[in-house]
C-alpha cells in the first residue's frame, strides 16, 4: 500500500504540515478515530495511569540527576543534599520514590486485567509479550534505582541480587566480578547501575511502550466481554457498532482516573512519603558500609513474590541455583501465557467455575507471597511460601489442561452494558 | 535496471560473504565494550594481595584484616581449640570440606596451611552477615554442646572453629577460606596461592 500524502486534504498551516508529516492522520488513527469498545470498566484505568507514572518518573528523574552525584563517596551525601538543601528537592525525590512503588501497583493491576479478560489471547499475543518485556525492564530499572542512594539497604540489596548470578555453575564467580566491575559491589558497580538507570533502560522502556501501544492499535482493544467489536460494523461508516472514539470519550474517562490517582499519590507524598518504610526503608538512611550487614535484608516490596519463592526453594547440592531458577521461571512463565490459555472464550465472565476460582486463588496467592517476601524467615513462613510457589506455577502449568477441559458459557454477539 | 544475465549463484555468494564479514566485524566491536566492564586496573590494584603480620596474635585471639573489601579473619588456635574440631564432625554439614569453599591446600579438618592459624573470610554463607566469634564454652545460650566457634546473629547459623557449618542451619556452606601463603613464619600474604610464590621466584 502506497503512502498517501495528506489523505484528509487539510489546508492552511495544518495542510502545510500534513503535506510533510502525517499529523492529522496520526491524531485520527490513534485518538479521534481509534474506536475502542464502549464497555471499558474500572480495570481499564491502569494502562493510562502507567503512562502517567512513566512520565512522572522521567520528569522527576531528570531533575534528580541534576543534583545527584554517582560514586561510592558522593552518592549518599548528594541524596542528603537533595533532601535538605535543594529547594523542593525532597518533594521531587519523594515523587520519584513513591512513583516507583505506584508504577508497580498500576502495572500489577494492568496485568491482572489482562488475565481476567483474556487480553493476551489471539490476536493480542505480541501486546502481552511487549508488556511482559516492559515489566522485566521495569524490574531492572527499579533495582538499579534502588541502589543509587548507596545506603545500607542499597548496598546489601545489590550484594544479594548480584550474588544470585554467582550461583550459575562454572562461570558464576567470574560473572559476578564482571557485573560488579570489582570484587565486591563498589564505585564501579554504582556508576554502571546509574548509567543503566538513567540512559539505557529508560530508552528501552519508552521504545517498548511505543511497541506495546502500536501493537494494540493495530489489532484494537479487547474488552471485559472478550467480544471482537470489529465483527459488527455499521454498514455505511464501517465504524464498529460497539466502538466509541478514544478521544473524547476515553481521554475524558482517563482524566477522571488520573484525578483520583493523583489525589491518592499526593496524599502519600505529603503525609507518608516514606510509605511506612515500604517506599524508603529505614536501613537506607545509613550510608553503605561493606563491613556491617543490616539485621534483615529485604528487597523493595514489589519484588516480594519473587524473593519469597527464592528463599522458600531448598538448596540442592549445596547450591542456591534451584531458588534462582524458580525465581527466574516465575517471570519467564508470564511470556507463555497466551499459549497456555486454551479456553475457547477470552473473558473470565464466560469461563467455568474452575478457571474463575483459580484466577481468584492466583490473585490471593500472589498477595500472600508478596507479603511473605517482606517478612523475616521462619519455618511457618517457608512452608506457606512453598505452597504458594506450587500454586503460582500450578496456575500456569496446568492451564492448558483445565482451560481446555472445562465447559464455558456462551459468549454474546455484542458487548453487554 | 535489467535482471537479465544475473549470475544468482555469484550474487548469493557475495551476499553471504559480506554478511559473514559484517557479523565478524560486529562481534569484534562488541568485545571492547563487554571487556570494559571487567574490574579496572584501579580496582585490580585495590584488590591486590594483602600482607598480614600474624606474629603478635596471641593464642585464642582473632585479628581482622581487610582484603577486597571483605573482613579476613586470622584466628590463632590453641591446642585445645584444635582438639574440638574432630569432636563435632558428626554434627557438621560438610565435615570433610567437599564443597569448593577453600583452596585445595586447605581441604582438611583444620582448613589451614598451618593448623594453628585459620585464615577465613568472615562472611556467613547464608546472606552475607558477619558471624560473631564465640570461643568460650560451655555456652548454653548458643548450644547445649557448644565447644567454641562462630554464631551468626542474623539468622542463627553456627560454625565450628574451622568455619565449618553445623547441620540444619540456614547457611548452606562452610565459610570461605581465601587463597593465602606464608611469606615467612610470621607474615601471611592474603590473596595469593603458595604456587604464586614459586612463579615469582622463577
Amino acid at each position: 500500500m502506497a503512502i498517501v500524502r495528506n489523505p484528509y486534504k487539510t489546508t492552511g498551516f495544518l495542510g502545510w504540515i500534513d503535506d510533510r508529516f502525517p499529523l492529522t492522520k496520526m491524531w485520527k488513527d490513534h485518538l479521534s478515530e481509534y474506536y475502542a469498545p464502549k464497555n471499558f470498566n474500572f480495570w481499564y484505568y491502569f494502562g493510562s495511569l502507567a503512562l502517567l507514572v512513566l512520565v512522572n518518573q522521567l520528569l522527576t528523574g531528570i531533575f534528580l540527576t541534576m543534583n545527584y552525584k554517582p560514586g561510592a563517596d558522593t552518592a549518599f551525601d548528594s541524596v542528603q543534599y537533595i533532601m535538605r538543601d535543594v529547594p523542593w528537592g525532597s518533594l521531587i525525590r519523594y515523587m520519584h520514590a513513591t512513583g516507583a512503588s505506584a508504577f508497580f501497583i498500576v502495572v500489577y493491576a494492568h496485568m491482572f486485567r489482562g488475565v481476567l479478560y483474556g487480553s493476551h489471547r489471539k490476536p493480542r499475543e505480541l501486546i502481552w509479550i511487549f508488556g511482559s518485556l516492559i515489566y522485566l525492564v521495569l524490574m531492572a530499572e527499579a533495582f538499579c534505582g534502588y541502589v543509587l542512594p548507596w545506603g545500607q539497604m542499597s548496598y546489601w540489596g545489590a550484594q544479594v541480587i548480584i550474588s544470585l548470578f554467582g550461583t550459575i555453575p562454572y562461570i558464576g564467580k567470574g560473572l559476578v566480578e564482571w557485573i560488579q566491575g570489582d570484587y565486591v559491589p563498589a564505585d564501579a558497580t554504582l556508576n554502571r547501575l546509574f548509567s543503566l538507570h538513567v540512559i539505557a533502560l529508560p530508552f528501552v522502556l519508552v521504545g517498548l511502550v511505543f511497541a506495546h501501544i502500536l501493537a494494540l492499535h493495530e489489532v484494537g482493544s479487547n474488552n471485559p466481554d472478550g467480544v471482537d467489536i470489529k465483527a459488527r460494523k455499521d454498514p455505511q461508516t464501517h465504524i464498529p457498532l460497539d466502538g466509541i472514539a478514544f478521544h473524547p470519550y476515553y481521554t475524558v474517562k482517563d482524566l477522571v482516573g488520573i484525578s483520583v490517582f493523583l489525589i491518592i499519590f499526593s496524599a502519600v507524598i505529603f503525609f507518608a512519603p516514606e510509605g511506612g518504610g515500604m517506599v524508603l526503608e529505614q536501613p537506607n538512611f545509613q550510608a553503605a558500609n561493606p563491613q556491617v550487614t543490616p539485621p534483615e535484608i529485604t528487597p523493595a516490596w514489589y519484588f516480594g513474590v519473587f524473593y519469597a519463592m527464592l528463599r522458600a526453594t531448598p538448596s540442592l547440592f549445596h547450591s542456591a541455583l534451584p531458588g534462582v531458577i524458580v525465581m527466574g521461571g516465575a517471570v519467564v512463565i508470564l511470556f507463555f501465557l497466551p499459549w497456555l490459555d486454551r479456553s475457547p472464550v477470552k473473558s473470565w465472565r464466560y469461563k467455568g467455575p474452575v478457571f474463575r476460582s483459580l484466577i481468584i486463588l492466583f490473585a490471593v496467592d500472589f498477595c500472600v507471597l508478596n507479603y511473605l517476601g517482606m517478612q523475616p524467615v521462619s519455618p511457618v513462613h517457608t512452608l506457606i511460601a512453598r505452597i504458594g510457589a506450587v500454586i503460582y506455577f500450578g496456575f500456569f502449568l496446568l492451564m492448558p489442561f483445565y482451560s481446555q477441559w472445562e465447559k464455558t458459557k456462551p459468549v454474546p454477539e455484542r458487548v453487554t452494558e | 535496471m535489467s535482471n537479465e544475465g544475473v549470475d544468482d549463484g555469484r550474487r548469493r555468494f557475495l551476499t553471504a560473504a559480506t554478511s559473514v564479514v559484517g557479523a565478524a566485524g560486529a562481534a569484534a566491536v562488541v568485545w571492547p565494550f563487554l571487556a570494559s566492564l571487567k574490574p579496572s586496573a584501579k580496582a585490580q590494584a585495590a584488590g591486590a594481595p594483602v600482607q598480614a603480620d600474624i606474629s603478635k596474635i596471641e593464642e585464642g585471639q582473632q585479628v581482622t584484616f581487610v582484603w577486597r573489601g571483605s573482613n579476613i579473619w586470622v584466628l590463632h588456635r590453641s591446642k585445645d581449640m584444635l582438639a574440638t574440631l574432630s569432636q563435632v564432625d558428626s554434627r557438621l554439614s560438610d565435615p570433610k570440606c567437599e564443597q569448593d569453599q577453600q583452596p585445595a591446600y586447605c581441604k582438611s579438618e583444620t582448613r589451614s596451611i598451618k593448623p594453628e592459624y585459620l585464615v577465613m573470610n568472615g562472611k556467613c554463607t547464608h546472606l552475607g552477615c558477619s558471624p560473631s566469634f564465640k570461643p568460650d564454652h560451655p555456652a548454653p545460650e548458643i548450644d547445649a554442646n557448644w565447644l567454641g566457634g562462630y554464631f551468626c546473629p542474623c539468622h542463627g547459623s553456627k560454625y565450628d572453629l574451622s568455619g565449618r557449618v553445623f547441620q540444619g542451619m540456614p547457611a548452606p556452606l562452610n565459610m570461605v577460606v581465601p587463597p593465602h601463603r606464608y611469606v615467612s613464619d610470621t607474615v601471611v600474604m592474603i590473596g595469593e596461592d603458595p604456587t604464586d610464590a614459586k612463579k615469582e621466584a622463577a
